[in-house]
């Protein structure tokens, strides 16, 4: 056993179980509502646009732009302090939805808001993997 | 016309406990000690409370925190309930009290909240309850401290309105002014732009002195009816409106990031009053983080979008400007036991109305708007009181 604390690895619940099978294949899973045709994301039992019950998993372009950043400087826990300084951030989907992620490969200090970014993958154990971005290109 | 709670309630009682470090008292004892003060305030006994309202403590929680809080006190309400709304609480505890009062479900309600985020936690618990902020799936996995959080924020403000760092300071360094006045605040040294900007970057672009204090505290007001509120003691300060605004729960899922639900919190509450943000004579904002204080100048109507840093910067906010905010020095230099935070804004504005506010009484006090907001921007509550010629 590493001394190293463990990072907030995220637990699929029934709805999401979906979103991180994907992530495990490397791929991106948002869903789609076959009324309205609206992408969603995080995953939800009905469309937040039409209310209906009719939504299926589709894989994403993974191609999304930066809309908001921050450079951590100070970890939430030790698990994440060796990843200082890291870059948070909300990206928007070219399929519309907003997500959280990291951005990666790319020197924190050249981060934008409006940077076009494409979908990575990180696997942090058998079980689990994590989307983040980087630079398109 | 819809029922209105306007004017139909008063603050007939108020009071803070020590704030700061006070190791002496646990987070229980200090919510007790708040209720103790706030009923010598009001000259009254705790069997005259009919109704209790708190909020958990995060140091010492309890199942049923308000029912705990009545044993303690061997107090036995009518109507006992524990509010959680973040930040938000205190003002949503507040409508909901002035609700049931109108509602005749209980008469003389103690609202009370209190904790001791910095002398009564565990690091391991300190750790925990920081970690426990955002989505568990899609949100905490990338490892945001609090301010990160708000920092998205910050940063989207900057990048939409040219916002600046030096505008976030601008907002630290009046809190200040006005804590410099109130010998009860925590920190009392003058700070300039430079000092916030060089203070520690915790996360880009807020440094450690864009963010509030953790701190142990507490505070407590006695509401009452319309009609009972001429009994007591004291001046009354009137309830003149209350307005809530939900926008979202986690900052990856708000709507904007840039114009929060302070928006309908803000438009609900002056409908009630049946007034506007030109009729408020100073406010208190919740200033957990100093972007929070810009967004809600612009969403309660205080300024334009994207106004409010150039407002801070020519110290309209600061004492002795056109526009006091926080003037007790608030959750940047005042105090900030977590979600009982806004208790303290309640309570100086109680003073600043009453005219008991000592070396730092406004000069112009009738009406006053006092806000705060729970989870990241999502959770909003708006109040607006006024003196007896207001109400
Ligand atoms: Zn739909």
């Amino acid at each position: 056993m590493s001394d190293i604390p463990a990072k907030a690895a995220p637990v699929p619940s029934p709805e999401t179980a979906g979103y991180w099978a994907g992530a495990k294949r490397h791929e991106l899973m948002i869903q789609q509502c076959n009324s309205c045709g609206r992408h969603q994301f995080y995953p939800r039992v009905l469309c937040t646009s039409c209310s209906s019950r009719m939504v299926t998993w589709v894989r994403a372009s993974g191609q999304a732009t930066v809309t908001s950043y921050t450079v951590v400087r100070r970890p939430v826990s030790e698990a994440y302090a060796p990843d200082v300084p890291y870059v948070v951030a909300l990206v928007a989907l070219k399929e519309g939805p907003t997500m959280m992620t990291h951005v990666v490969g790319i020197d924190p200090e050249d981060v934008r808001i409006g940077l076009s970014v494409e979908v990575a993958f990180q696997d942090w154990t058998e079980a689990v993997s994590v989307p983040v971005f980087r630079p398109v290109g | 016309m819809a029922h209105s709670l306007r004017g139909r309630t008063a603050i007939v009682g108020a009071a803070d406990t020590d704030v700061g470090v006070i190791k002496h008292m646990g987070a229980t004892q200090l919510c007790i000690e708040a209720i103790l003060r706030a009923l010598g305030d009001a000259g009254i006994s705790k069997d005259e409370i009919d109704g209790l309202v708190t909020c958990n403590s995060m140091a010492e929680p309890y199942l049923y925190h308000a029912e705990t809080v009545a044993e303690y006190l061997q107090i036995f309400p009518k109507y006992c309930v524990s509010v959680g709304a973040g930040g938000g609480t205190t003002f949503t505890a507040l409508h909901q009290a002035a609700s049931a009062i109108e509602s005749g479900i209980c008469h003389t309600v103690v609202i009370a909240m209190a904790d001791s985020l910095r002398s009564g936690m565990s690091r391991e618990k300190a750790l925990a309850m920081q970690s426990s902020t955002g989505h568990p799936q899609f949100e905490r996995p990338y490892g945001l401290p609090v301010p990160a959080y708000y920092a998205l924020i910050a940063q989207a403000h900057m990048h939409e309105y040219g916002t600046t760092p030096e505008h976030l300071a601008a907002v630290a360094v009046a809190t200040r002014q006005h804590a410099m006045r109130n010998p009860n605040a925590q920190m009392r040294t003058p700070i300039t732009i430079e000092d916030v900007l060089s203070s520690r970057l915790i996360a880009d672009p807020l440094h450690l002195l864009d963010c509030s204090l953790v701190s142990d505290g507490g505070a407590a007001v006695v509401l009452t009816s319309r009609e009972r509120a001429r009994d007591f003691r004291r001046r009354p300060v009137y309830l003149l409106g209350v307005g809530e605004g939900h926008g979202h729960e986690h900052i990856s899922a708000a709507r904007s990031l840039t114009t929060s639900a302070a928006v309908e919190a803000g438009q609900r509450a002056y409908a009630m009053a049946g007034v506007g943000p030109h009729d408020i004579d100073f406010a208190q904002l919740y200033d957990c983080f100093t972007p929070v204080v810009l967004i809600e100048l612009e969403d309660l109507g205080f300024c334009a979008k994207g106004e409010a840093g150039p407002f801070v910067a020519a110290g309209h906010t600061a004492p002795g400007g056109s526009f006091p905010v926080n003037t007790h020095g608030g959750l940047l230099s005042h105090t900030h036991p977590g979600n009982p935070g806004s208790m303290f804004a309640l309570t100086e504005t109680v003073l600043q109305l009453r005219g008991d506010a000592g070396e730092r009484q406004l000069d112009k006090a009738g009406i006053a708007l006092v806000h705060a907001q729970g989870g990241i921007m999502s959770s909003h509550c708006s109040i607006i009181l006024g003196r007896e010629d207001a109400a």
